[in-house]
């Protein structure tokens, strides 16, 4: 770590690291209450109306979001290595896994989009063409799908910052004559990506897995 | 730095196939008839998930306490929030209404 570009204010490169990674933290604990509140408001209407959440839950297309939960845990495993090679300073290694775990993030928001407009499509997003065809109280069915479009739509828009910022990090790494000075930025981003993985790992079985075995 | 270790992409790798693993198990369970049960299950899978993201690919596992501490003050006020609010709504009625 010696090539690491130390800014003035810093004694050395381990504590400019250690000034990034609590201020990262801190960033994230904002975060984890920002999602924390629509999780909340989940816990406490889904306890209020149990037996329409589990029913509005069947609408939504569970594979496909398997498929893109899968797609979004091996962009947080490249998105390690990029870590890992950014923390050797190599130059070839940061820039591809960044490049690849963007390009896995497209194609999670891709199929994300296409699952956005199944949905639709069966009219259950909130709204004047809302179905009607429900055993259980059609309001409460409507209240899932709010926040079922609320917290995967923040969801989705953290993931759109996160491509960009791992764009402009691959140009940047690309083009640095020191690559070590890129390190803590890296690894910065790396756990702003872990975050929202973490995220989709509880919204995933919150949203899509009620009661999958009840037939009611 | 930990993570700069030549061992540490294998740990990934392992790390990155438990969680395909957990995956896989959190769809089989939700299947289940396991009733009141499902949802404990769940949750519990999710949590194993982000723990082995937070420890592994995060590196709470090789950071000082200081880090650790910033870490887990997020999810204490998590905890703050989720169970003061549950505290009530599920205790609601118990004593009697009012």
């Amino acid at each position: 770590m010696s090539n690491a570009a130390v800014a003035g204010h810093f004694d050395d490169a381990a504590q400019q690291r250690q000034a990034a990674g609590l201020g990262m933290w801190a960033f994230l604990g904002t975060e984890i209450l920002f999602f924390g509140g629509l999780f909340t408001v989940y816990a406490v209407y889904r306890m209020l109306n149990a037996d329409a959440f589990a029913e509005a839950s069947r609408h939504l297309y569970m594979w496909l979001a398997a498929i893109n939960t899968s797609v979004l845990l091996t962009s947080s495993f490249t998105m390690a290595l990029a870590v890992h090679a950014a923390g050797r300073a190599d130059r070839h290694r940061t820039v591809r896994f960044l490049l690849i775990t963007a390009l896995l993030a497209a194609a999670f928001l891709v199929l994300k989009l296409l699952e956005y407009f199944l949905d639709y499509r069966d009219n259950v997003f909130p709204g004047d063409n809302f179905r009607t065809d429900w055993r259980h109280n059609a309001a409460h069915a409507q209240l899932f799908f709010v926040l079922y479009f609320v917290t995967t739509a923040l969801h989705a828009a953290h993931m759109i910052i996160g491509i960009g910022v791992m764009l402009v990090l691959a140009a940047t790494v690309d083009r640095t004559t020191n690559v070590a000075s890129k390190t803590n930025s890296v690894e910065m981003t790396g756990l702003y990506w872990h975050f929202v993985d973490i995220v989709w790992i509880f919204l995933f079985p919150l949203y899509y897995l009620i009661d999958r075995h009840g037939s009611h | 730095m930990a993570h700069t270790d030549s061992a540490a992409p294998r740990v990934y790798q392992h790390v990155v196939a438990a969680l395909m693993l957990l995956l896989a198990a959190t769809i089989g369970v939700s299947y289940l008839p396991l009733g009141a049960l499902a949802l404990a299950a769940a949750l519990v899978i999710a949590a194993v998930k982000a723990g082995l993201v937070a420890i592994y690919f995060m590196h709470l596992r090789h950071e000082n306490p200081l880090m650790r501490l910033f870490a887990f003050a997020g999810l204490s006020w998590l905890i703050i929030l989720l169970g003061l609010t549950l505290f009530d709504y599920l205790t609601r009625g118990v004593a009697g209404d009012p």
